[in-house]
């Protein structure tokens, strides 16, 4: 026998001063660290993932949970995860699986990036006494309008007046360029679910139902969500894409380009089964491809037919994941209908991903907004669709910064998770989430209160929001339109020329 | 901070040069001396169905060779019926440049497109001919502008000997280019001139706006996207005055939410397909429009208008005023009671709400 079990990551140890025996570790941690013995909390760190849990719900104060720093020898290359994962494989012969975005550190360009302010030659604007406008409008626009002049009798005199004749096809308008990225009823709760949808309805902005459907429980909230089609095609029929407000063909996704999804039977509860349209607790796979889609005129056809199906009252979006041919396949779906296209870069997260892709495989958002924004500008069709950003946006200068560099408006996922306590320890493949977020377990879901979480999400995004005004007022901009694309307001820090180059930015001092 | 000045005659009046000069002149603590410069329309009686170009020459001794590279250039689609140095008085400034101004006329094949044409020789000249910078080619008009103080450089280019029935200029305080005769403004596409007060904090945006419909920001100041945006929005896409100009400076949401359905779609349907062209940050600016301008009641405008306008939180100063058939646009009263002393009205218009004065019919 080869002994193949690894040093636990974390080290949870309990003070047994401060330990009252309460037992509301044993009872919180769903993951099974913590058990009774006698007069004693036993630990097995070996479970430990740090989600927090048990430190957060410990009315004395008594555990911490530390890094395992012990055993394993420094080498630079055969670092302790890359051993780990050989020991794992060896034992298992299975592809790694993990949680959340790319964990490698490759560079965030977002925190190279300064932004600029007024000065003396132009007053910054105070968004407390001026009004300042984030309303954006995601889809379809003209390249340019048509007016025609028609006569009307006013109080018998004969006048000529500009009436419109262009027609926006329809569009999303948000208060906000913040939405909330697909993240599927199924590998979250439906409690989270329902906190999402609340609050992106107080805040005038919309969410991504992910691949599951909607469950009728958010019908009430529909109007704010964007349904999704990906390969499975789970929960989708006739009524479903007539709830949403838009519709997002997701062809691939920034933290495993090139693959499917999976979600785990053990998710596939009895509510989940009715709302994707699958038997309970089978595993709900979906393909790597579009099986419809296998060339981008059969993505532009599968746009039209949902147009068709939706009788053009509903717009269409597309996203893809930030790979290196991203600004000329965005080009392919910025010339079909869609009204916009999503990108989703490498570090954006998941509830699993294979660790080879999630840590491999794409490109950084900051590049792929960049590239795509100028490529599109090139062909001349920029102003006519909307680009979304995705992926590992954090706070409101990600935000501010991708808008900038020239997106229309972001998805934020794990934030938005982060708001309702998750605490990113990236297993939410598992379905054991004790903060009742990714999980399906009722009991777990029911730590999740739908009303406080409503509260958290929907206080993020209008701090974000109150941010992102300071930033354009301290700017001297007062409307949202007037920060996108504009480049000329950023600088970077410690970047080659050919990062500003791909970035279309000047570094600092110039 | 700069100072800016125009006056129009609505009966279309030809009014010396030197009366913009002294108007400017009182405006000069708006300036810092770098730059300083005039725009005349229909001074060029004599040549009013030409395109007068106004050309920057290296002062080199090959300047020659680039009045031929010119010439070249412009005689692909036409043909050069004069050009000659523009008369200046070398003792007020040190000729950095030499002035050229070319009078052209197109091939009649290319009537319909000559404006775009124009355009975008005018862009290949500045892109491409070293030593030339075009900075006037509009018809029956011209820009005159260096770095100096106004008097010095209407002086320098003897303004006085110049009639025109509008006048723009501006007294230049460099705060994002470096003062040089080209950053001088007013700038000047096809018959568009403008003059301009404040700073464009969108200019990143309408840049790359402008140039994705093939105009080229070579100048790197954010007037001559102003300029653009002009072109862009009336002459090329024919929007009613009204509308491009509530594009430029967009009315808030708030006031759209509460208008009534009709104009509410129109005014909505401007921001979402106009956002590209929103002038944002302070400005006050003082437009020589290109003829055929359309309005919202249908009228066609023959003529060349003035249009004053600023931001639509009015970051910088616009008065207007009126005297007789004359109609001033200033940062200050001052200048213009400098020229007028006796007004028949002064108004300072609401922020973002344009004047327009068009000529008597």
């Amino acid at each position: 026998m080869i002994p193949s079990t690894v040093p636990p990551k974390y080290k949870v140890e309990i003070n047994s001063n401060r330990c009252m025996l309460c037992e509301r570790c044993v009872r919180e941690c769903s993951w099974g660290v913590y058990r009774r013995d006698r007069n004693k909390i036993v630990t097995y760190s070996n479970r430990c993932g740090a989600c927090q849990r048990c430190v957060a719900m410990c009315p004395r104060d008594a555990i911490t949970v530390n890094k395992n720093a012990t055993c394993w020898r420094d080498h630079p290359l055969w670092t302790r995860e890359v051993r780990e994962d050989i020991i794992n494989q060896s034992r298992t012969g299975c592809i790694l699986l993990s949680g959340m975005g790319n964990a490698k550190e490759l560079p965030t360009y977002f925190d190279n990036i300064v932004l600029d302010a007024c000065q003396v030659t132009n007053p910054s604007i105070d968004p407390l006494r001026e009004p300042m406008e984030l309303r954006t409008y995601i889809g379809k626009k003209p390249k340019k309008l048509e007016f025609e002049y028609i006569e009307e009798e006013i109080e018998g005199k004969k006048i000529k007046k500009a009436k419109l004749k262009t027609n926006i096809a329809p569009n999303l308008k948000l208060e906000t360029p913040i939405m909330i990225a697909h993240m599927s009823y199924g590998a979250l709760s439906l409690n989270s679910h329902l906190a999402m949808a609340k609050a992106v309805k107080e805040c005038g902005t919309f969410m991504g139902t992910g691949e599951g459907g909607l469950h009728r429980a958010l019908y009430p909230y529909a109007n704010h969500t964007i349904t999704q089609i990906a390969s499975g095609r789970f929960g989708v029929n006739e009524d479903y894409l007539m709830r949403g407000a838009a519709i997002e063909i997701k062809i691939g996704q920034g933290s495993k380009p090139g693959i499917g999804g999976h979600l785990p039977g053990e998710k596939v509860s009895a509510e989940v089964s009715m709302t994707r349209m699958i038997p309970e607790g089978s595993d709900a796979i979906s393909p790597a491809p579009h099986h419809d889609i296998y060339s981008i005129e059969d993505l532009a056809q599968l746009v039209r037919s949902l147009k068709e199906a939706t009788r053009w009252k509903i717009p269409v979006f597309v996203k893809i994941a930030a790979v290196h041919n991203v600004a000329a396949i965005a080009n392919g779906i910025a010339t079909s209908d869609a009204d916009a296209v999503v990108i989703d870069g490498f570090k954006g997260g998941t509830g699993a991903a294979p660790k080879v892709f999630r840590d491999n495989v794409g490109i950084p958002i900051e590049l792929a907004i960049a590239a795509v924004d100028q490529r599109l500008r090139e062909e001349g069709v920029r102003n006519e669709v909307s680009i979304i950003a995705s992926g590992g946006i954090r706070n409101s200068a990600d935000v501010f910064k991708s808008i900038a560099l020239g997106a229309d408006a972001v998805y934020i996922g794990t934030a938005i998770m982060v708001a309702m306590g998750c605490r990113v320890c990236g297993r939410c493949y598992t379905g054991q989430c004790a903060w009742g977020i990714a999980t399906q377990k009722p009991e777990l879901v029911n730590r999740l209160d739908v009303e406080e979480g409503t509260n958290r999400v929907a206080n993020l995004i209008k701090a974000w929001t109150l941010e992102i005004k300071e930033l354009l007022g301290a700017a001297g901009i007062n409307s949202i339109e007037s920060l996108r694309g504009n480049r000329d307001r950023l600088r970077g820090i410690g970047l080659s020329s050919v990062e500003l180059e791909a970035l279309g930015i000047k570094h600092a001092g110039f | 901070m700069c100072g800016i000045i125009g006056f129009i005659s609505k009966k279309k009046r030809p009014i010396s040069g030197d009366k913009i000069a002294i108007a400017l002149d009182s405006l000069k603590e708006r300036g810092n001396g770098q730059g300083s410069g005039y725009v005349g329309y229909g001074i060029y009686p004599k040549y009013k169905d030409s395109y007068a170009l106004h050309v920057f020459l290296n002062n080199t001794p090959d300047h020659y060779e680039i009045i031929s590279k010119v010439k070249d250039t412009l005689e692909k689609y036409g043909k050069v019926i004069k050009d000659e140095e523009i008369p200046t008085n070398g003792e007020i400034l040190k000729k950095e440049f030499i002035p050229w101004r070319f009078f052209y006329d197109f091939h009649t094949s290319y009537k319909d497109i000559e404006n775009d044409l124009m355009v975008n020789m005018v862009m290949e000249i500045n892109d491409k001919i070293d030593g030339a910078f075009v900075f006037s080619s509009g018809k029956n008009l011209g820009v005159f502008k260096a770095s100096g103080w106004p008097m010095e450089v209407a002086e320098f280019y003897k303004l006085d000997q110049y009639k025109g029935y509008m006048w723009l200029s501006h007294a230049r305080y460099p705060t994002n280019t470096k003062g040089w005769w080209g950053g001088a403004h007013p700038f000047n596409i096809l018959n568009w001139s403008v003059v301009h007060n404040g700073e464009i904090t969108s200019y990143g945006t309408n840049k790359r706006y402008v140039e994705s419909f093939g105009y080229k920001c070579r100048m790197l100041t954010d007037t001559e996207v102003v300029a653009y945006i002009f072109d862009l929005l009336i002459r090329k896409h024919e929007l009613p005055v009204e509308y491009a100009l509530s594009a430029i400076a967009p009315k808030f949401w708030k006031e759209i939410d509460l208008m009534e359905k009709d104009e509410r779609k129109t005014y909505e349907s401007i921001r979402m397909t106009y956002g590209g062209a929103v002038l944002n940050g302070p400005f006050a600016i003082i437009v020589g429009t290109h003829e055929g301008m359309v309005f919202m009641n249908g009228d066609v405008e023959k003529n060349n208008s003035m249009i004053g306008i600023t931001d639509r939180i009015k970051l910088r100063p616009l008065v207007v005023a009126e005297k007789d058939d004359l109609v001033f646009v200033s940062s200050e009263e001052a200048a213009i009671r400098r020229i007028s002393p006796e007004l028949d009205k002064v108004e300072m218009p609401d922020a973002g709400m344009p004047v327009i004065v068009k000529m008597e019919k």
